[in-house]
């Protein structure tokens, strides 16, 4: 796709007339899905979705339209007529004082091959691996494109193929050993030990759960947990918009110079991560940018728009101005550990549908969810029933983080919302003192 | 185009007549929006995006193919792809699709539209918004401000192999305001909560929803905001308004109404329900002032439809009536699956999306009571506006939400302003703490275009319609003072 997307790029642009500048960007995927439930197939089926934006610009008015793109004789033809409609909608248009795009063209390309079997093939392995289990998720897999070109002569393509088996074993009840295999290279011996794995865990949720008052728990959150944590500091947390008017939950970093645990550094690393190098106006993402460095508040992520807005430089984030690479420095905890250190209080597996309590005091709430374990003496002794926790950052990710550990998971996001997602996650686990509990 | 597509179809069928079942779905969708923000007009963006899915069904196996690519080959090959699919999951299905059979249906809707989106110039759509935003603004404590009308117009057709034909042309508006103040390091925002008024329907619809005069009170709010006292912490009788009883239902009865729920489909994402199938027909959900309906049929509310997304004709069902639990949230596959009575609304998010359980629209019945004598019977308690914060346990029944605005009510009237409101309890348990239902003086009809939910992930939009209710002994506080 990526020479066709690059052809259907110059067609659109024979329609520019004067000093206007196109932008142009591709999104697509060719995807197998299966969805599995009580270890069979619920819903298996392919999706081929290819789309392109194009933007015109004429100083500093500006347009787009995102089209769906098939192929068909008169495709060259709808496309310039794309560009005759932005114009005509310009027209109508004041000037954008916030618009900004990359003047100085930087190409790039990064391309994979398929290092995994079919969808139908993967299929039938799944089944057979989830005899006797009550196995539940979706396996999703395929090639994921991104490309961005644009009349100055800047020319980028990411595609990938990956595949994201994100599933869960459950036992009695809403108990439940969350587990997952994804990646770009498929080894059957890896995946028949995940399995085995999450037969072994099965074996202690299938014991009578415990039910604990609400209160302060010493608990482990393990990265899965870790990362729903994260993943909503992401909505708001680390965009620069939402610093300068006030509404980010590190207010508090912001206007009172609080800060969070001195072992707490958080980096948006693009380079390290599995999504592409570029964003959608096609400004070049930065190796790094540091957003918490030892607990203090270093940096935002700064979309072109809010850059300009706010007479700074961006840094390669998209419009929503959230992580899509984020990486959790680790600790020196050793995961072997965990337990030791734990002694008495809750190993967390797995968060659930975390939200603001009170968003610009850094105040958040959720649920446990899946697995999470009562220990006692350094063993994990029986599952526990779900419990809420509503708390405040600044005492999990600050006074009360007791270490992260030595170890990190890399996670690729399993999002599917109207694509798949190339975001990922490198994160360790967190030993937190006296987490509150409430419900 | 839909003759075309339709040509095509019927000639990729395979000439053999070998498959036992085989559709298509069309999803043409058009969006525009104007948005301004801080003053400034956001980027103009539309958007056109067209595809089909084929499913087949075929001896006991079942697939799907979506694509872009809607011509004789393209159609040929989605059809290749789906059968495949249903050939290679004839032995490893969790239901034997042999056992579901549909008939054809002929149908068609159409949304009724007073003033149509593309009948209405560029300047006058971007003069409709800034008039709104002009409201927002206007004190030094405010630090962000947002107007904004997306539309939305999809058109859809479903055609299956045995001469099923239905066609629905959905228009959708969704006026969007948002201010937001800070002082004294204390940020508060004021909104329209979610998107929560989307409707069916063209702009006439801002007029109906005082589009301007919400936006001068947003503003006026938010300054009041600033200056209230965290929210106190204890137990009393609340008021819920309709912006947020949209949340208090979609979350803590439509969604573990959801059949598919139930039957474990969603257990790794969305959550399992701590409803059972024989809860149906005898559970006490609610109290008995607890009315609730899955509707199709209720003129702007954005899920009406003639038909659900899997060919099947929707009508009106009590889900729960006189607070006993009726019947769940399933559509035909679902109910064949579990062998219950359900609802019409298998529904997708677009073409590339196959159809799962959703809410449609779900709407609580207006009960006898007007605003003021809900609020006079109380001695002391709160009402509650404008959702900002939700979270539900994974089988839909410790929840906390928090609202924009809090109102006390003491010896039977309004008094303070509080900001940062939130609460919590239990599904399971706060329905039978229903002890007051408005009536249709206080019911709004809302909807939002974000209920998020199945493996892979489709957001799609939802209707709640719903009166003011007060409940009893609610759990309520603040945030960090």
């Amino acid at each position: 796709m990526k020479a066709r997307f690059f052809e259907l790029f110059e067609l659109a642009d024979a329609a520019r007339q004067g000093k206007e500048i196109l932008l142009a960007n591709y999104t697509g995927e060719d995807s197998e899905f299966v969805r599995f439930n009580h270890g069979k197939v619920r819903q298996p089926g392919s999706v081929a979705q290819h789309a392109l934006s194009l933007e015109l610009i004429d100083g500093q008015r500006h347009a787009s339209v995102d089209l769906s793109v098939s192929e068909h004789p008169e495709l060259g033809a709808e496309l310039r007529a794309a560009v005759q409609s932005l114009r005509q909608v310009l027209a109508f248009l004041p000037e954008d004082p916030h618009l900004l795009y990359s003047e100085e063209p930087c190409s790039s390309s990064v391309e994979g091959d398929r290092a995994f079997p079919a969808g139908d093939e993967l299929m039938l392995e799944m089944v057979r691996a989830a005899t006797g289990l009550d196995l539940v998720g979706l396996l999703a897999g395929g090639e994921v494109s991104r490309g961005f070109a644009n009349s100055l002569g800047q020319r980028n393509w990411f595609s990938r193929h990956t595949f994201n088996f994100d599933f869960s074993v459950y036992t009695r009840g809403d108990r439940a050993v969350k587990s997952g295999y994804a990646g770009q290279r498929w080894d059957a011996s890896v995946f028949e030990g995940i399995v085995q794995a999450a037969r072994r865990d099965l074996i202690l949720l299938e014991q009578p759960a415990k039910t604990i008052a609400p209160g302060d728990y010493d608990v482990y959150l393990a990265p899965p947990a870790l990362q729903e944590i994260v993943d909503l500091l992401g909505w708001g947390g680390f965009s620069l918009k939402s610093h300068r008017t006030r509404q980010t939950p590190f207010l508090r970093m912001l206007t009172e110079g609080a800060r969070l645990s001195s072992k707490l550094t958080l980096v948006e690393d693009t380079e390290n991560g599995a999504g592409p190098g570029f964003q959608a106006s096609g400004f070049i993402k930065p190796p790094q940018v540091t957003l918490i460095e030892g607990g203090e508040l270093k940096g935002a992520l700064a979309s072109p728009r809010s850059a300009k807005e706010y007479g700074v430089v961006p840094n390669g984030a998209s419009d929503q101005e959230s992580p899509a690479a984020l990486h959790v420095h680790s600790g020196s905890l050793p995961v072997a550990d965990v337990m030791q250190h734990l002694d008495r209080g809750l190993f967390i597996n797995n968060l659930h549908y975390l939200n603001y309590s009170d968003r610009p005091s850094g105040r958040i709430t959720g649920m446990t969810r899946f697995a999470t374990l009562w220990v006692e003496g350094g063993h994990a002794t029986s599952a526990v029933n779900v419990m809420r926790f509503d708390e405040s950052l600044f005492r999990v990710l600050g006074e009360n983080l007791v270490d992260l550990t030595r170890e990190q998971a890399f996670r690729l996001a399993s999002d599917t919302y109207g694509g798949r997602s190339t975001a990922s996650v490198r994160l360790p686990g967190a030993l937190i003192r006296g987490f509150r509990l409430t419900l | 185009m839909w003759p075309s597509i339709e040509r095509a179809f019927r000639e990729a069928l395979p000439a053999d007549a070998g498959l036992s079942f085989c559709s298509l779905r069309v999803v043409e969708s058009e969006r525009d929006s104007v948005q301004i923000r801080q003053g400034v007009l956001e980027p103009m963006n539309r958007g056109l995006d067209r595809g089909g899915m084929v499913t087949v069904r075929h001896q006991g196996g079942y697939g799907y193919a979506a694509t872009s690519d809607l011509s004789l080959s393209g159609l040929r090959s989605a059809i290749r792809n789906a059968s495949r699919w249903a050939q290679q999951t004839r032995a490893t299905s969790v239901f034997d699709w042999n056992l579901f059979k549909q008939e054809a249906v002929t149908a068609s809707y159409r949304s009724v539209v007073g003033q149509p989106w593309l009948e209405t110039s560029l300047q006058d759509r971007i003069s409709l918004v800034q008039r709104a935003h002009a409201e927002l603004v206007g004190a030094s404590e405010i630090v962000d401000s947002r107007a904004g009308v997306s539309w939305q117009r999809d058109k859809m057709l479903q055609l299956s192999h045995d001469g099923g034909r239905i066609e629905q042309e959905f228009e959708f508006i969704a006026p969007d305001l948002s201010v937001v103040a800070h002082a004294n390091g204390v940020t508060q925002t004021r909104s329209l909560g979610m998107v929560d008024r989307m409707r069916q329907g063209g702009l006439e619809l801002l007029e109906d929803i005082r589009f301007w005069e919400r936006a001068a009170a947003l503003k006026e709010e938010v300054l009041e905001l600033l200056k209230a006292p965290n929210c106190p912490s204890e137990t009393m009788d609340v008021v819920l308004m309709p912006d947020q009883m949209i949340l208090q239902i979609h979350e803590s009865i439509g969604h573990p109404l959801e059949l598919d729920r139930i039957l474990g489909d969603e257990r790794n994402y969305a959550g399992t329900s701590f409803v059972t199938p024989e809860m149906f027909g005898s559970y006490q959900y609610g109290s008995p002032l607890l009315n609730v309906t899955f509707d199709p049929s209720v003129p702007t509310e954005v899920a009406s439809y003639v038909t659900d997304d899997d060919g099947t004709l929707a009508q009106k069902e009590y889900v729960i009536q006189k607070g006993i639990l009726q019947r769940p949230l399933g559509g035909a596959i679902s109910q064949a699956r579990a062998d219950m009575l359900g609802t019409a609304n298998a529904r997708a998010s677009s073409w590339n999306r196959p159809p799962i359980d959703r809410m449609a629209n779900l709407n609580l019945e207006v009960g006898d009571q007007s605003l003021p004598q809900l609020i006079s019977a109380m001695e002391r308690g709160i009402l509650l506006k404008a959702n900002c914060s939700w979270s539900i346990d994974d089988s839909r029944n410790k929840f906390q939400f928090g609202c924009e605005w809090g109102q006390l009510i003491e010896n039977g009237k309004l008094t303070q302003v509080v900001r940062n409101p939130n609460y919590r309890g239990i599904s399971a348990t706060f329905w039978r703490n229903l002890v007051g239902v408005g009536d249709a003086s206080t019911r709004e009809v809302l909807g939002t275009p974000f209920c998020g939910k199945g493996e892979p992930n489709q957001a799609i939009r939802v209707g709640h319609a719903s009166p003011a209710c007060r409940f009893r002994g609610v759990d309520v506080f603040g945030g960090d003072a």
